[in-house]
């Protein structure tokens, strides 16, 4: 497992992904992709909502074993389930689309489980994905 | 990520390469804010587009709006790992794509 901690802005993203990308070495690449997109979705989530006063920080970690991993996300900031979220109405006309809450409904279609628990003051979102 | 373009009178062809993303995704709504003057068919070549995110996603379907006042926008060679992230969304459904 490794994790490492970034600062919850978005100009860390690209990091983010590369931490990805670098502990998903070997696997396919539309796993890759989806998982990347997941990860993006919900760290720049943190870092738009999840501190409105100041600077924090998310820990990320990641878990191989074998063609299993899981991946977690955990900050300090407002006490939020993403996962309690409404899935946005993706059978509207363009008019009519939101582009709230897209990403969270994202995240849910690309990974194959998602939990979350809010304990000792931090939100963890923790995700699962096989390929 | 880069953007190149084609442009013949009224039809612009842009071609997209590397990601969509939060990062990149301000660069492409700039673009479109400017480069769009007189355009009534716009092409998105997406073959060298490797990611999107919602990021990108928002970018697109504002194009798509307000080109669909003015003409019409075409996505053209859109990868599978794009497509899917395209049906998963509902926007293979909004989008024009060949």
């Amino acid at each position: 497992m490794r994790e490492k901690v970034f600062p919850a802005v978005d100009s860390a993203l690209d990091e983010v992904l590369a931490f990805t990308e670098e502990e998903l070495s070997g696997c396919p690449p539309k796993f890759v992709m989806q998982v990347s997109v997941a990860i993006e979705e919900m760290f720049v989530n943190v870092a738009h909502y999840a501190y409105p006063d100041k600077r924090g920080e998310v820990r990320y970690s990641i878990e191989r074993e074998g063609n299993r991993v899981t991946f977690r996300l955990a900050d300090s900031g407002i006490p939020f389930n993403p996962l309690s979220k409404p899935d946005p109405d993706v059978t509207l006309s363009a008019e009519q689309r939101q582009i709230g809450g897209l990403g969270i409904y994202m995240m849910k279609k690309t990974m194959d489980e998602a939990d979350y628990v809010y304990k000792d003051g931090e939100n963890i979102l923790t995700m699962k994905k096989h390929f | 990520m880069t953007i190149n373009e084609n442009r013949e009178s009224d039809k612009l062809t842009v071609i997209l390469e590397g990601r969509l993303d939060t990062t990149t995704a301000p660069e492409l709504e700039k673009y479109f804010g400017e480069k769009l003057e007189g355009v009534n068919q716009l092409t998105l070549d997406m073959e060298k587009l490797e990611y999107i995110s919602s990021a990108g996603l928002r970018v697109l379907l504002a194009v798509h709006k307000k080109m669909s006042k003015l003409g019409g926008l075409t996505l053209i060679n859109v990868g599978s790992g794009v497509m899917e992230i395209f049906e998963i969304t509902g926007f293979s459904d909004i989008l024009n794509i060949e």
